[in-house]
């Protein structure tokens, strides 16, 4: 029992003041911190249907069962057969646990018509009743279930209240730890006042009808000399009796886990530095309707199962069947999960009961099967049963809890259109360890999902936008395409690699004709360049011939010349101005 | 026809209200039921587990169970019409 693992270390200091008795009701001995003062009364009021009588039987048969505690209950209203018959369904075998003698059931009736008063008188006989009662096995719980009947009986009221004083005194002195109902008043805790005479406990039980769903509350209005929780706690009935619900643990010292688990998706862990999420983590999946959130959450559900995990689902929205029959069309198959039993249902329509009635119903749930996954298929139904505050309250205290248990956990949400809000998703996106969001991303007239991881705490991760895909084998995560206009998705990404495809071979082809081009142009020009340079040298010969033979002419002149000017002078000696000339000329 | 009342008168030791309920008691019997009536006193601190069966809560309290139907009248019965009355000896 939660009771007793979970006791703060308050209750250790605290006892030492002021004894308690533990009652044995699920988390009401935790609100307490250690339970109902001992030896003194506690007044339960409420309006009727509330409880109090279950809570304060309950409070009878787990003291003799659980702490070996008698107890005697006094019954104003209901006969002790009818007691036993509405509390047999709980597995409270009234008859029994008398015939051992752990537990007396006394049937006070008052029959108003049958009396007549006339005169002094007192209620000796009440009085001598419960020291009977209480005496003869030796009694250490009483409870006294509805003393305000009393009232309905005997018309004397001065009497009455000048008896119950001493009543409720008369029941300190015997040391006995006494419960004692009541029926709430207009302005009162209690039609008649009880509270004025039971000074030390007074828890008020509630029941309320809020947008047409009914919540059990509790509340300890006054516990003299203790510290005790101030809240008012969502309770439940159900099978086992009463179960409170702890509040919000306000300590923010979990254990940690750096455990990784797989979220059942290859690709997905990839953009999770390759290992899943961390254990006992929560995560967060959001995104629009039909984005494949559940799938997701089923592969998840898959992997855990295929480790050999327990997991835990609670369907919001759709059967269990039509789960697994959907999940089986991409090749998921969480029957074989269900026929191992490592995999458990728990369908239940939001409007069901109350946000903390499913709180509490969740927390039963995992604390009797176990499970090392849990998995939330989707938290926003939940708001058709309370305000997004009380949603995200509510989602506080389960992943607390889970924390506290090392579950990984796995909500899904729906965001409601495609304009993301980051401050949706009932305000838990700041409270989950990681978020997927799976997107539509609409182009080409086809819609395609674009996955984010858009936190994960203490791990890398990727900040790509990755094509989500969901094929007949699975779900499996695609590099969504860059393209020059943006990320293609889709057959829009299909096109363009296609595209891009054909574009390479054309470049390439293109490529080689230019180069091919380009050699050509250079033979070209080479054959060009070397006719020119042999049009050059033929000139350059032809030129240097020319030259040559000019050379050669003017040399044969000069010779010639003068050879006839030499034949010149040998025949005309004496002729000054000759020689003078001819002088000139060698000088030359 | 006679009729046989039975009647029981608890108490819880000798207090005061219990005696001024018995003097009271047998008192009206000896006017009005001379002869036609049983009557037994039971103290409660003598036998606390007779206070079960006839649903006794108050003391004194004056049982009739006899005849039909049961009726008690609680108190000190110092009055005295009250307690006829209750005890069907007169009409209401």
């Amino acid at each position: 029992m939660a009771s007793k693992t979970n006791t703060p270390l308050i209750s250790q200091s605290a006892s030492k003041t002021l004894p308690k008795t533990k009652t044995g009701i699920t988390g009401l001995d935790e609100i307490t911190f250690g339970g109902l003062p001992s030896g003194r009364p506690t007044l339960i009021c409420g309006s009727a249907g509330c409880g109090k009588t279950l809570f304060a039987l309950e409070f009878i048969v787990r003291g003799a069962r659980e702490f070996n505690e008698p107890g005697v209950f006094f019954a104003f209203e209901e006969k002790p057969a009818e007691l036993a018959a509405n509390v047999a369904s709980l597995g409270f075998d009234l008859a029994k646990l008398q015939k051992d003698k752990k537990i007396k059931i006394d049937y006070i009736h008052v029959d108003k018509s049958e009396i007549e008063e006339t005169g002094e008188y007192d209620l000796e006989g009440l009085f001598i009743r419960l020291a009977y009662a209480i005496d003869s096995i030796g009694a250490k719980r009483v409870v006294l279930d509805t003393l305000e009947n009393l009232f309905l009986g005997l018309s004397n009221e001065g009497i009455l209240r000048a008896e119950l004083r001493r009543l409720f005194n008369w029941l300190k002195d015997k040391g006995v730890t006494a419960v004692i109902t009541g029926e709430r008043g207009e302005h009162t805790l209690t039609r008649q006042g009880l509270e004025e005479y039971v000074s030390d406990c007074v828890i008020l039980l509630d029941h309320r009808v809020i947008n047409q769903v009914s919540t059990r509350r509790l509340r300890i209005v006054k516990y003299r000399g203790t510290l005790h929780g101030t809240n008012e706690y969502p309770f439940l009935i159900d099978e086992d009796g009463i179960s409170v619900l702890p509040v919000t643990s306000l300590r923010l010292d979990k254990a940690v886990s750096t455990e990784r688990v797989s979220s059942g998706i290859p690709t997905l862990d990839e953009m999770l530095a390759n290992l899943g999420f961390f254990k006992g983590s929560s995560v967060l999946v959001s995104g629009t309707a039909g984005t494949g959130k559940t799938s997701l959450a089923a592969s998840f559900v898959n992997a855990a199962c295929a480790r050999k995990e327990k997991c835990l689902y609670f369907a919001f929205e759709e059967s269990p069947r039509q789960i697994i029959r959907n999940m089986k069309s991409i090749g998921i198959d969480l029957q074989s999960h269900l026929d191992k039993g490592l995999l458990k249902f728990i369908a239940s329509r939001p409007t069901l009961y109350g946000l903390e009635m499913h709180l509490v119903a969740i927390h039963k749930a995992i604390r009797t099967f176990k499970p090392k996954v849990v998995v939330m298929d989707p938290i926003t139904n939940l708001i058709t049963v309370g305000t997004v505050g009380d949603v995200k309250a509510m989602l506080v205290r389960l992943i607390d809890f889970l924390q506290d248990e090392q579950i990984t956990v796995m909500f899904t949400a729906l965001s409601l259109n495609n304009i993301v809000n980051d401050q949706t998703d009932e305000g838990v996106s700041s409270l989950v360890d990681a978020w997927i969001l799976i997107k539509d991303i609409e182009m080409n007239g086809e819609r395609n999902r674009g996955l984010y991881v858009i936190k994960s705490r203490g791990m890398a991760h990727s900040n790509q936008v990755r094509e989500f895909e969901i094929t007949d084998k699975g779900l499996n995560l695609i590099d969504v395409y860059l393209g020059p206009d943006g990320v293609l998705t889709g057959s829009a990404r299909e096109a363009q690699m296609l595209l891009e495809e054909t574009g390479n071979v054309l470049l390439t082809h293109a490529a080689g004709r230019k180069d091919r081009e380009l050699a050509r142009k250079r033979k070209m020009l080479e054959s060009k360049i070397e006719s020119l340079r042999t049009e050059f040298e033929s000139t350059e010969e032809e030129l240097n011939k020319i030259y040559t033979e000019e050379e050669i002419k003017k040399q044969v002149a000069d010779e010639t010349r003068q050879k006839m000017t030499d034949m010149r002078r040998k025949s005309h000696t004496g002729n000054p101005l000759q020689k003078r000339n001819v002088a000139k000329k060698s000088k030359k | 026809m006679e009729k046989i009342y039975e009647l029981r008168l608890y108490v819880a030791g000798k207090t005061q209200k219990s005696v001024t309920a018995l003097a009271n008691l047998k008192k009206y019997c000896e006017e009005h039921l001379q002869g036609q009536y049983t009557l037994e006193v039971i103290d409660l601190l003598e036998h606390p587990q007779l206070a079960e069966g006839d649903q006794i809560l108050a003391i004194p309290t004056l049982v009739k169970k006899v005849p039909e139907p049961v009726r008690k009248i609680i108190g000190d019965l110092s009055n005295k019409e009250k307690v006829l009355v209750g005890l069907d000896i007169r009409p209401r």
